[in-house]
């Protein structure tokens, strides 16, 4: 017991440093421009802030759809205790990757003007829009959980009615999101590394954010598991982490013959950090989780469960800082690593996020156990009823 | 109709006296970056410079691209290509992502990184000399006649000439001419362009073509994701509504035989 006041004690110190050294870099920003804050330059425009705040942050919040997808329009109902920490995430993923973008934009104050300056053959303009309304999306999947913890059930009822819907539409955003960031990158192919380059960038953005997206839910069940001391359901887990498996199959063997048909092979054998830094992410990402998923009793198995959502979760972080900065970095001969100014925003905001999941699992229903533990059977029927959005 | 305006840049011409970096550094009042203007670089202060490659010098600007992957990239549509010809931007609209320095493959548009209000900044090819029937700056400096303004057709038509009735001095290609889909500047030269610092290697093809060839997908998705999504929805909602019946009715039946 005192082993743990202890340890709660030092990440809430670790926390505060973050948030205080994050919230200084913001000043720096702020005042002194992106010139004096960050290592980006005319030949590397792009950092860590889309690169990871961007591309990461939405596609690990692609768990929000993925479980949507199975509980509402595959009406798999046992899946729905996952839906509400998936959606949960996925929101505060979005909010965050939407905070970081402020930082990185030149002319944050102009953001809005995407909502009226079209321009329909751009992809940022789609990414935008997308975010735009996916972020709302979430919003409204998300709301019922608010409304059923200050129990309106008249505008609960009312929320019902368009669920259905509105879970399709977030469904079809997401696909078109979580693709379109890999789209931004079709524009440069003399710019990109050949073995991160490809035309089917949107479809392997696609296909890894699925993957990535359930083994989220899975780190997610185990984390806040072991935070809340709640059972976990491990028969839903090992579930998701086959469908993860899947999804990781599909996209490496599109991948590989993506590579024969393109006649790439022959950079795997190019001997340089480049090429060893692709081979640690199809290690990371692929190699080690698909050993692991690929047999059931390791499946089954709580620690190899959590291990390998871990490698996925990093093999997915890694290939979206090798497109995004590795494979740029290569070809234009420009080194760029992060400034400390980029770093702690970042941290910052990853920090928020996990300070406003904590906050709000622990003020609202998200884990439906707690929901059952406080309150009695007959007011959790007459809530649970309307409660299909999100539950 | 309007005709194009473009630029022609011969190399052979070329002596390197830096006329054309100074009269674009007064024409956009752009303050003093380097003492030697061989050694200067595209920046936000800069929007051309003279490079020495040996006995060889080489100009660098915005193409001004017959299709441009910034103007493509934009998502609020700051970057125009305007019928003379100019590539031009609009600061009142951009949100500053730097999509279109990310995006261009001549690697041409440049940021204030310092300013609070930055912009993003590259030659416009005098869009207001040429709107009122002036050449650019640079051209009307050039004292060798290594810079040519004109009409675009009339350019092309020239540079083959050059080509034709001098194959030993030229190289015998036009940068710019199918390069990225082609530009409105076009630059000939005694050696391969690679060696001048040129982006050599560039697809034929326009580069927004390989963003709208996934963007042009997305109505096809959007519809046919939309309709499997519908159907798997009813589908298995219907299978879970029998699966409940069929309980329903074997449940009546044991009572029955109760």
């Amino acid at each position: 017991m005192k082993n743990s006041i202890l340890k709660f004690t030092f990440w809430k110190v670790v926390a505060v440093i973050i948030i205080v050294a994050g919230l200084y870099s913001a000043f720096i920003r702020f005042t002194q421009g992106l010139g004096a804050s960050t290592n980006l330059s005319d030949a590397f425009p792009w950092g860590l802030w889309i690169g990871f705040d961007m591309l990461c942050g939405v596609g690990l919040a692609a768990g929000g759809f993925a479980i949507c997808a199975v509980t509402h329009i595959f009406n798999i109902e046992k899946f729905k205790p996952l839906a509400r920490p998936a959606i949960l995430t996925a929101f505060l993923g979005y909010i965050l990757a939407v905070c970081g973008l402020m930082f990185d934009l030149g002319r944050p104050w102009a953001i809005w003007h995407a909502i009226i300056m079209w321009n329909t053959h751009s992809v940022m303009f789609e990414v935008a829009w997308c975010v735009m309304l996916y972020s709302t999306v979430l919003f409204l999947e998300f709301f019922p959980i608010v409304l059923e913890r200050f129990r309106l059930f008249r505008i609960l009822k009312i929320m019902k009615r368009v669920a259905i819907p509105v879970m399709m539409l977030g469904i079809l955003l997401s696909t078109l999101h979580q693709s379109s960031l890999g789209s931004l990158y079709l524009i440069m192919p003399e710019k990109m590394h050949p073995l991160w380059y490809s035309p089917l960038l949107p479809v392997f953005f696609y296909l890894s954010a699925i993957s990535t997206g359930f083994a989220m839910v899975i780190f997610e069940a185990f984390l806040s598991a072991r935070a809340f001391n709640h059972g976990l359901k491990l028969n839903l887990l090992s579930t998701c982490s086959f469908i993860s498996f899947i999804f990781i199959i599909i996209n490496f063997t599109l991948k590989i013959v993506y590579f024969i048909m393109s006649g790439k092979l022959q950079y795997l054998l190019v001997l340089s950090p480049v090429t060893y830094l692709f081979y640690l992410e199809i290690l990371l990402g692929t190699i080690v989780p698909v050993f692991f998923l690929s047999s059931r009793k390791f499946r089954e198995d709580r620690k190899y469960l959590y291990l390998s959502s871990i490698f996925i979760i990093s093999g997915f972080l890694l290939n979206r800082i090798n497109v995004s900065i590795t494979s740029l970095a290569a070809m234009s001969k420009v080194s760029y690593f992060p400034s400390i100014t980029e770093i702690s925003v970042t941290l910052m905001l990853v920090v928020i996020g996990m300070w406003a999941f904590k906050l709000i699992i622990e003020n609202f229903p998200v884990f439906s156990e707690e929901l059952e533990n406080e309150k009695p059977l007959s007011v959790i029927e007459s809530i649970s009823k309307p409660l299909t959005l999100s539950e | 109709m309007i005709k194009q305006k473009g630029m022609l840049y011969d190399v052979t011409m070329c002596v390197g006296c830096g006329a054309c970096y100074n009269a674009c550094k007064e024409q956009n009042k752009l303050p003093t970056t380097n003492k030697d203007y061989l050694k200067d670089h595209l920046s936000d202060k800069t929007f051309t410079v003279l490079e020495q490659y040996g006995e060889l010098y080489s100009r660098k600007n915005c193409m001004h691209c017959k299709e441009p992957a910034c103007v493509s990239v934009c998502p609020v549509g700051a970057f125009k290509k305007t019928e003379l010809g100019p590539v031009i931007y609009d600061v009142d609209k951009c949100i500053g992502c730097r999509y279109c320095m990310q995006a261009c493959p001549h690697k041409v548009p440049r940021y204030e990184w310092s300013s609070l209000n930055p912009r993003v900044r590259k030659c416009v090819l005098c869009y207001d000399r040429l709107k009122k029937g002036l050449p650019t700056a640079c051209s009307e400096a050039c004292p060798s006649g290594a810079t040519m303004f004109g009409d675009l057709d009339d350019l092309v038509v020239e540079a083959k000439k050059r080509l034709k009735e001098n194959p030993s001095t030229y190289y015998q290609s036009i940068y710019g001419l199918k390069d990225a889909g082609g530009s409105n500047i076009l630059v000939i030269s005694p050696v391969p362009f690679e060696q001048l610092g040129f982006t050599s290697h560039l697809p034929g093809e326009p580069l927004p073509k390989l963003t709208a060839n996934a963007m042009e997908k997305i109505p096809g998705v959007v519809s046919v994701g939309a309709l499997c999504l519908g159907g798997l929805y009813w589908l298995t909602k219907r299978k879970n509504e029998i699966a409940k019946e069929e309980r329903l009715q074997k449940k009546e039946s044991i009572n029955h035989e109760k």
